[in-house]
């Protein structure tokens, strides 16, 4: 699960272009979205849709569970965990 | 003729450099534009995340602007301020990389932070969220830089109360070339600097 979860925070910082974030500065289960995170936006969010697709060959089927999905790095390990075993 | 209009600053953006008025600000030898505008953003200490979020485009406009603007008057009405800007490859730079994601059906990801970007305009809403500007826009479309077009422009927007000062000019880039003629337009009635057409083509092609 860690070396899950720094490889999420790598990609994500690749991906979404956080230039003045290093993955030491990205606490697991700190939510993405809003305050006290990383700020991210709506278009943010699409393309962590196309990470999971993309690299992790997931297709989120119902779009009402991304807001649980993507609160967190912990959340998204957790959920690519769960899709790997099933 | 004194229009009352007077061309208040302007800045260059080309070659690995940027100026200010014609004073160079920053310049870095050997390096692509990738590399020349993170150090600009950088050695200017523009502070703005979304900086990097943006196409090539947009951070050329965005630094450009910043740089104009960093002297201009604390009491500028973010709603009477319009800009006008104009290229000539629109956004195809940015309009390439996407098709490049989705010209393989096998390896179909079209990414959605690219694709907001496909528009030639998307630099001007960069430029006016920093700034709070909400007047009058246009993006405009030449072959070459055109003086005329953006003088007549401008000044059919200020002769119909649209704008009480604009900022305009040429913000264009495509695979690594690039070039940002920015101008910000007052009222004023500094003979010096009177906003003409002839002035503008004047600085664009002395000011580098």
């Amino acid at each position: 699960m860690e070396e899950l979860i720094n490889k999420l925070k790598a990609e994500i910082i690749e991906v979404l272009n956080l230039e003045d974030i290093s993955p030491e500065d990205i606490e697991a289960e700190s939510p993405l979205f809003g305050e006290g995170g990383l700020g991210l936006d709506s278009i943010d969010a699409l393309e962590l849709i196309v990470l999971l697709e993309k690299n992790y060959e997931i297709k989120i089927e119902n779009p009402q569970d991304g807001k649980q999905i993507f609160f967190s790095i912990q959340s998204m390990a957790d959920f690519i965990t769960q899709q790997k075993v099933a | 003729m004194n229009n009352g209009l007077c061309i208040s600053a302007h800045c260059r953006i080309k070659d690995n450099s940027a100026a200010l008025n014609g004073e160079t600000v920053f310049t870095l030898e050997e390096a692509s534009f990738t590399q020349f505008i993170k150090a600009l953003y950088r050695d200017q200490k523009f502070e703005y995340s979304k900086f990097f979020k943006m196409d090539n485009l947009s951070k050329l406009g965005f630094a450009a602007a910043e740089i104009l603007l960093s002297n201009a008057d604390d009491k500028i009405m973010g709603e009477e301020v319009g800009v006008v800007l104009a290229n000539a490859n629109a956004s195809l730079d940015t309009d390439v990389k996407h098709q490049e994601s989705i010209a393989d059906a096998k390896n179909y990801f079209p990414s959605p932070s690219v694709f907001v970007y496909t528009l030639p305009n998307i630099v001007i809403g960069e430029i006016c969220i920093k700034h709070k500007f909400t007047g009058e826009n246009a993006c405009l479309i030449s072959k070459s830089f055109d003086s005329d077009q953006l003088f007549e422009y401008t000044m059919n927007l200020f002769n119909n109360g649209k704008v009480s000062s604009c900022l305009i000019g040429w913000v264009d880039c495509y695979l690594g070339e690039y070039d940002a003629a920015l101008f910000f337009i007052t009222r004023n009635n500094d003979k010096k600097s009177n906003f003409e057409s002839e002035r503008l083509k004047s600085i664009y092609q002395n000011c580098s």
